[in-house]
């Protein structure tokens, strides 16, 4: 066998990653009203039910359209007929979205075709938006799933028709979670903006205990807001990698409807943030409110209250490239050395935006790896012994191995309860992030002591 | 009441007892749309074989179906964890269009020289189907220069549903049977059949076969390891457990090797301790294990019955829904719910056959709902409506109970207690009691 062929062809091995009809599924649930349907095998939407359950704890209905031998021989219109009626009949959606998945793709089902003549059985009812987006499993991972769901909710949807209003933003957070949601909302009313968020499943995954059953949790993005996002003054997207890509929803609003978009990275660490309630303050006209500037003060004097506990201690960082990105810069802001940022991601562009984050990472012998698996990651950390392990429920077997503390963020929180509630945006989440850090090294340290203290 | 109505297609899966005739429609296609519980033929396969500690499992396609089942079940091993780990060859574009068997080749090269498994399971997924890579071929070529057996499993999710998933993880164990030697395997000697050693079941059941004298050479598949199946038929009879998953196998080592077969449960004391002696029944021409299996079943119960007894006491009239898998599964659990006093106001499954639903019927009491491959809204609509106290179903099941501030146990292959065995009906009941009234629902009704 060749040596170089070998080298090219390695099985992936416990996956930093998932699949894209996952993404896009997470984002139709924080559209109100909207139901996503997995156009193909009942597994797709199965497991990935199976695997956002786990994480919100919250019912998560996602349809499918049942693929048999037959309808992948002979195409899935039919089937997709089916279940929009079906959908229809049992939920009464304001909208359904569509993500294909790596078997409806590989056949080649037209699926816009099949929308219009769905639409053309139904002409004399006002059928729901449908949106569709394709998300072949074998291209990108759950990121790529997400941000192409935002963006083809945006593009199918909004419409430009009404003026302008400028007290209007649109924010494209990313993958963050509900409390991170809250959070930003929050932020905007002290701001006196209004905005349409995309996704927004703050209540849909997050919710109170319900008396009567609900088809579709309440809560999410507004069909009608989402329609109306050519009219706002501006549109915010979090993700430095999102910004290198070609198209994401903001720049696809700034072509059409001259929307100005903001790409900003992470509002991880108070650089991140600061960049953040700038533009904020330069949309609405107004200084950062009292509440916001009190939280950074609260933050700047933890920070120095700590900074001899975390310090140079050793972080091993991976998760969804943005989110990566973010994290490390907040690291860097109290110096922590993230020896390890990892990602399952392949954009292509994380290992370029980690060095800019980190000025000479290369003679830190910081490793920034991208496409990675768990196996890469736990391989490498076992050479540079790291204090600590920042990243999802996932790291936990390798963490454990290592015998390395693991502090939990982003998606998925598998093995603790609220997953959903972790914030780790702004200065808040930033806070929350810094004290579970810093208290985490300082645990593993009393609990290494031989003699045990009380006093820090 | 709930405003929820019944899908057209659906109405003939459901059926309430007491309703004349009885007549319930099952084994269909999950309707498209109707936001099923079920999961595909990949998933069944990957059930079945998942155990097996010290085999590679290898998922061919692209990440997600190999994501979402990594360390997702409670099979435990008393030895490697190979079962542990998540492999994919996480097929790309460019794959899709050229062709995967390349790739997975080359994954399979490289993980058995790094792993060195004593056999590989390449499992095929929906896309691999599609594209018609030889897998067959690529396993017979690694097979051959690593010396490491490995099978094609051919799973693909849309050719079917899971229960041709478990048909297909049997075709491959098959496979395996029959390799190993039979020397010194006792006349006294069983193979357990679909027992999955969740949280250590197996080992519990284990236990009890050895204190009757009873010799265990294979447990398909939990704590499984691949020599014990290779040797398999050396048994003198297959208790098949989770009949669903694992009977089409004992049929064919029936036609092939002449093992007979019993279908036994692990669950409650009564299919517990009918699981023994239907054992020691067999090997009735040695008297002594009956003696040993009438003294265990004895002690096991008398020490759990005490605590039971006070269990009942407190839980005595609570109402329950059920929805599991298998049917089995469910006649199971009905009887050791009723014998702590819990009425079955609903049960149902994903993959239950005629003769299956027929069993339901005569064991439930009139006004039960039967249900075939529900979904969340028909599984709402009916605990609410049956004003269920407690829900016992899988994981895609605990956030409807809970989100309609109902209790809910797990009865799932994900789950980390065992409960088959007495002290596992022990384990169930305390989690029962410790649900039912626990004071948060105060907050929820």
């Amino acid at each position: 066998m060749n040596i170089a062929e070998k080298q090219e062809y390695t099985a992936t091995k416990n996956a930093c990653k998932l699949c894209a009809p996952l993404g896009a599924s997470l984002v139709f649930k924080g559209i109100q009203g909207a139901v996503p349907l997995l156009h193909g095998s009942q597994g797709c939407s199965t497991y990935i039910r199976r695997y956002l359950i786990s994480h919100f704890k919250e019912p998560i209905d996602i349809a499918c359209s049942n693929f048999a031998e037959e309808t992948a021989i002979f195409g899935g219109g039919a089937n997709l007929k089916i279940a929009l009626e079906n959908i229809r009949f049992q939920y009464s959606p304001e909208m359904v979205g569509i993500a294909t998945t790596c078997l409806s793709e590989t056949i080649g089902d037209d699926v816009p075709m099949f929308i219009k003549e769905y639409k053309d059985m139904h002409k004399d009812l006002e059928i729901f938006p449908l949106v569709h987006v394709s998300t072949p499993s074998y291209q990108g991972t759950h990121m790529q799933g997400f941000h192409a769901a935002v963006q083809a909710a945006v593009n199918d949807i909004a419409d430009g028709k009404n003026g302008k209003d400028s007290t209007l933003i649109n924010i494209f957070p990313g993958m963050v979670s509900p409390e991170d949601m809250r959070y930003l909302k929050e932020i905007f009313k002290e701001f006196n903006l209004s905005h349409m968020m995309l996704p927004d499943y703050s209540e849909t995954l997050d919710g109170p205990l319900w008396k009567e059953y609900q088809r579709i949790p309440q809560g999410g993005t507004k069909v009608s807001k989402i329609r109306n996002a050519g009219s706002a003054a501006a549109s915010l997207e979090f993700g430095t990698i999102l910004a290198c890509e070609k198209q994401s929803a903001g720049r696809l609003l700034e072509k059409k409807f001259d929307v100005p978009n903001y790409s900003l990275g992470f509002p991880i660490g108070v650089n991140e943030t600061d960049k953040l309630f700038k533009v904020l303050e330069q949309i609405s006209g107004i200084p950062m409110p009292r509440i916001y500037a009190q939280e950074r003060g609260r933050l700047v004097d933890s920070y120095v209250d700590a900074h001899k506990y975390v310090i140079e201690a050793k972080a091993v960082v991976y998760g969804e490239e943005d989110l990566v990105c973010g994290l490390v810069s907040f690291l860097s802001e109290i110096g922590i050395v993230p020896v390890i940022c990892a990602s399952g991601g392949k954009s292509g562009f994380f290992k370029d935006r980690i060095a800019e984050i980190i000025p000479g990472c290369k003679e830190k012998n910081i490793q920034i790896i991208d496409d990675a698996d768990f196996t890469d990651i736990e391989n490498a950390a076992k050479e540079l012994k790291p204090d600590i392990f920042i990243g999802s429920s996932k790291g936990y077997s390798a963490a454990r191995r290592l015998n390395v503390p693991l502090v939990r963020v982003g998606f998925p929180v598998h093995d603790r309860v609220g997953g959903a509630r972790l914030l780790h945006l702004g200065y808040r989440g930033t806070q929350q992030l810094f004290d579970r850090i810093t208290n985490t090294i300082i645990e593993k340290r009393q609990e290494s002591s031989s003699v045990g203290y009380s006093y820090m | 009441m709930t405003g929820i109505s019944i899908l057209k297609e659906r109405k003939k899966q459901i059926y309430q007892k007491g309703a004349e005739p009885f007549s319930i429609t099952c084994g269909k296609h999950s309707l498209a749309g109707s936001v099923s519980q079920r999961a595909c033929v990949f998933c069944g396969s990957r059930v079945v074989l998942y155990p097996i500690a010290d085999a590679l499992h290898l998922i061919h396609g692209p990440i997600g179906c190999a994501a979402y089942t990594w360390d997702i079940r409670g099979a435990l091993s008393s030895g490697p964890e190979l079962h542990r780990l998540s492999f994919s060859t996480d097929l790309q574009e460019k794959d899709v269009i050229f062709g995967g068997e390349k790739k997975l080749y080359h994954a399979l090269i490289d993980l058995i020289h790094e792993y060195k498994p004593k056999a590989a399971f390449v499992y095929s997924t929906c896309i691999v189907g599609i594209i018609g890579d030889d897998v067959e071929a690529v396993c017979k070529k690694v097979s051959r220069e690593t010396g490491v057996e490995t099978l094609p499993v051919h799973s693909e999710g849309f050719k079917g549903t899971k229960k041709d998933g478990y048909k297909a993880a049997c075709e491959a164990l098959f496979k395996l049977v029959g390799q190993g030697s039979v020397d010194n395997i006792s006349p006294y000697s069983i193979n357990i059949l679909g027992e999955f050693n969740i949280g250590g079941e197996a080992w519990i059941i284990k236990d009890y076969y050895k204190r009757m004298g009873v010799n265990v050479v294979s447990t398909m598949t939990g704590d499984g390891r691949v020599d014990d199946v290779r040797r398999s038929h050396g048994a003198m009879l297959n208790v098949v457990q989770c009949s669903g998953a694992m009977t089409y196998l004992a049929d064919m080592m029936k036609e092939k090797y002449g093992i007979p077969y019993i279908r036994v449960s692990y669950f409650g004391l009564e299919d517990m301790s009918k699981a023994l002696y239907d054992v020691a029944e067999y090997f009735s021409h040695n008297p002594e294990i009956m003696t040993c299996t009438q003294e265990l079943v004895r002690y096991e119960i008398s020490r759990i019955y005490p605590e039971l007894q006070k269990i009942k006491t407190a839980v005595k009239g609570k109402r329950a829904a059920i929805y599991v898998g298998g049917a089995f599964k469910a006649f199971s659990l009905i009887k050791a719910l009723k014998y702590i006093g819990i009425n079955v106001i609903l049960a149902g499954s994903q993959t239950g056959n005629d003769a299956d639903y027929e069993v339901l019927r005569d064991m439930c009491d009139k006004g039960t709902i039967i249900l075939d491959d529900a979904n969340p809204l028909e599984l709402s609509k009916y605990i609410i409506e049956k004003k269920a106290d407690l829900f016992i179903g899988g994981v895609k099941e605990r956030p409807i109970a809970y989100k309609m501030g109902i209790g809910f146990c797990d009865h799932n292959h994900e789950r980390k207690t065992p409960l088959a065995g007495y002290s596992g009906m022990l384990n169930f009941a305390r989690e029962v009691y410790l649900t039912v009234t626990s004071p948060v629902w105060q907050f929820a009704r």
